[in-house]
């Protein structure tokens, strides 16, 4: 009797693929919309032609730019006009602090926020001056010179004081880009900051009530709660979150959330931090994946050898 | 009373108590299996050693998994995947167990419709697996509900909306089983206690009737071939054991028994490891929101053909479709009406129907989770009624069949 055993071997395994590429790659790749990575580059933002001057730049920054009337810049000793929460109430969400934005966003992206926020942020179907809807970010309209050179050295400026790239860490990166809008209730963060641990009872209530004040001016600042990010990284996948943060509206049109503006270093420090919080096991899973695998191959070849022996007196 | 001795070892004292000799024949190396039988015979034991490994890592899973509604996604997410040690492991083995199992079994079971294993004195083995597959069905879903993420949510949702059984408006009913008028604390505990308690309970009872219902038929063969289990037995007990048509339960097949089951968890734990997407849907990672509906709502692989059935059609043409469905495969011992026991390849019309009915369960099984849009809609409406009229027509083809 010939051996049918490998032709139902191949049936079996070709039809539980087929199954398999039909309701997993296939039916995902109809059901998402898939949004090619612009690697960060922001082709529709012009360039900066000048080259920037920093001892002028940190004059217009304090001074003319009116930057510091919002913004603390606590690495040069510029601190917050008003507690995050104050800050919130007021502009909807609290303004970041400047210190290592330089690092954190495209130097392209800072010179158009400087000069039209809701343009660089892409939410001007939010905010349309024309229609009298003013973003909480007053744009700069120049300080009596040539406006370009003056954005060019704000940024430089802000580069200058910036910590470098590789300083960077993943978690200060979503710090400054994502963490004054998205809590990470896993790693302990809250819109306010990083929650302490109090000693009594009522001090850490007392501030779980500034962080549901703080909520509430930016719930209505964004139409909705940004969500917890935690889980992100498994109820999104990287490219998705990738793209998503490059330009939030190429996967969502019309949501209020904005264009960040940051670079592809910095997004992919961003996605680190989700690992980090909703992956946490996943060198442990690769270190241990290899040694059960390992074991289980030599299961199956003691097995198989165990199979012939028995059935050399069967035949 | 029995007559005891004295005795003379630890195993005639267990002998004398328990026949632990008596039980091992009748279990295992007096329990008689052909010989020209294949690997899908082994996917018996690669079921059971895939249930003991969804049995022992949802004992670990259970140590610290809360089942309240504000608790669990977080129980689940940040404290089994989190903070306990190998926590993750043992949800990747539990959430994989969960699908792979499926697999399995649909494999199991087109074996069995493939060979005729349902047939001549079979018919009691056939159905208390139907049985076990709605088991485990309704383990699998109790179990989705669990983590409390979006998908558990609108999953519970969609299933337990079914029960209103449409035109009859019986929301009452709903309510019932819901234990509310939406998924809550109420559902959650209750299908907690489901999927922990009373369904591994009627599984594990019915597995005892599933072992129990193949003693005396035997399990087929690969020819379809009538062996007097009596005479081979014989034969190889008294040494001829290459010439005999048998061999034992144990040792021959289990050595190849788990020959399979090695191979087959070279496979399961590489999608522990490096490949559980597919079993642990990216939407259940996010919170429970009664307030936002999923963009596509869809059951995890092994109910999309079932629920491919429903969808097609107006509400209650859907659930009387669903409906036959769920016990058509049931009563496939008696909709076959040929007296031939062999393989399908041996059957003419009816191997054509084995690899139609198939084929159409994985077209159903890709529609079900497209989104129900222009061609895939249609597909999906002409696989469902296929799906209707391959079950229909199974006995007129059947009647006609010659004895082979």
């Amino acid at each position: 009797m010939k051996n049918k055993e490998p032709l139902i071997l191949v049936v079996v395994v070709a039809f539980t693929l087929l199954t398999y590429w039909l309701v997993e790659p296939y039916a995902h790749s109809v059901m998402h919309k898939h949004v090619e990575s612009e690697n960060f580059a922001y082709a529709d933002l012009a360039p900066i032609s000048k080259t920037g001057n920093v001892a002028n730049g940190k004059e217009l920054t304090m001074g003319a730019g009116g930057c510091t009337g919002c913004h603390s810049i606590t690495k040069e000793g510029v601190p917050a006009g008003m507690d995050p929460v104050t800050a919130a109430g007021a502009y909807g969400v609290n303004p970041p602090d400047l210190s290592e934005a330089g690092v954190v966003y495209d130097a392209k992206f800072l010179a158009d926020l400087i000069k039209n926020p809701a343009h660089a942020l892409k939410v001007e179907h939010k905010f349309d001056a024309a229609k009298g809807q003013m973003h909480p970010m007053v744009a700069f309209y120049g300080a009596g010179g040539d406006i370009d050179q003056e954005v060019a050295d704000m940024v430089a400026y802000l580069q200058s004081i910036a910590v470098t790239k590789e300083q960077l860490t993943p978690k200060m990166a979503y710090e400054n880009a994502c963490g004054r809008c998205h809590e990470m209730r896993y790693e302990n963060w809250t819109q306010i900051g990083e929650k302490p641990s109090f000693k009594f009872e009522k001090d850490s209530l007392a501030f779980d009530i500034q962080v549901l004040e703080y909520q509430e001016s930016l719930t209505k600042y964004m139409g909705k709660l940004p969500p917890d990010l935690s889980m992100y990284i498994r109820s999104r996948n990287e490219h998705f979150l990738s793209t998503f943060i490059e330009n939030p509206q190429a996967h969502l049109e019309g949501t209020a959330m904005p264009r960040v503006g940051v670079t592809a270093d910095t997004a992919h420090k961003v996605i680190e931090h989700m690992a980090d919080s909703g992956d946490t096991k996943r060198d442990e899973r690769a270190s241990v994946g290899m040694n059960v695998m390992w074991y289980i191959l030599i299961f199956a070849i003691f097995a198989f050898l165990w199979k012939r022996s028995v059935w050399k007196e069967l035949h | 009373m029995a007559h005891f001795t004295k005795a003379t070892s630890v195993k005639d004292w267990l002998n004398q108590r328990l026949a632990v000799e008596k039980v091992e024949k009748v279990m295992a190396s007096e329990y008689w299996i052909p010989k020209n039988i294949n690997f899908l015979w082994a996917m018996g034991m690669v079921l059971a050693i895939t249930f003991a490994l969804l049995l022992v890592s949802g004992i670990f899973l259970l140590m610290y998994y809360q089942p309240h509604v504000d608790l669990a996604f977080d129980s689940v997410n940040y404290t089994i995947m989190r903070e306990v040690d190998f926590g993750w492991l043992w949800r990747n083995i539990h959430g994989v167990a969960a699908s792979v199992v499926f697999l399995v079994i649909y494999i199991h079971m087109f074996t069995g419709i493939y060979y005729g294993s349902y047939k001549k004195g079979r018919e009691m083995i056939w159905i208390s697996g139907m049985l076990l597959f709605v088991t485990f069905s309704a383990e699998a879903f109790s179990g989705y509900m669990l983590p409390w993420g979006q998908m558990s949510y609108w999953a519970g949702m969609v299933i337990t909306n079914i029960f209103s059984l449409g035109g009859l408006h019986m929301d009452g009913l709903v309510e019932w089983i819901r234990g509310d008028y939406v998924p809550a604390q109420a559902f959650l505990s209750r299908f907690f206690m489901l999927h922990v308690l009373l369904l591994p309970l009627a599984i594990m009872g019915l597995i005892g009737l599933h072992f129990a219902a193949l003693r005396i038929p035997h399990v087929n063969n690969q020819d379809g071939e009538e062996i007097d289990f009596d005479a081979e037995s014989k034969k190889y007990l008294a040494g001829d054991k290459a010439g005999s048509k048998v061999m034992r339960f144990a040792n021959d097949f289990m050595s190849k028994d788990m020959m399979v089951v090695g191979i087959f968890l070279i496979f399961f734990f590489y999608l522990v490891f490096y490949n559980y997407s597919f079993a642990l849907d990216p939407v259940n990672f996010d919170p429970a929101d009664m307030l936002k509906t999923p963009a596509h709502i869809y059951p995890e692989w092994y109910f999309l053909w079932s629920y491919e059935i429903l969808r097609p059609f107006s509400v209650n043409i859907g659930l009387i479709a669903f409906g036959f469905a769920q016990v058509i495969f049931v009563l496939l011992p008696w909709l076959d009406r040929s007296p031939n026991a062999v393989p399908a390849s041996r059957r003419g019309a009816f191997s054509v129907w084995f690899w139609l009915l198939l084929i159409d369960m994985i077209v159903l099984t890709a529609m079900g989770k497209l989104p129900p849009e222009g061609i895939f809609s249609t597909i999906g409406l002409v696989a469902a009624l296929a799906f209707i009229v391959l079950w229909i027509a199974l006995p007129f083809i059947t009647m006609n069949e010659k004895k082979v």
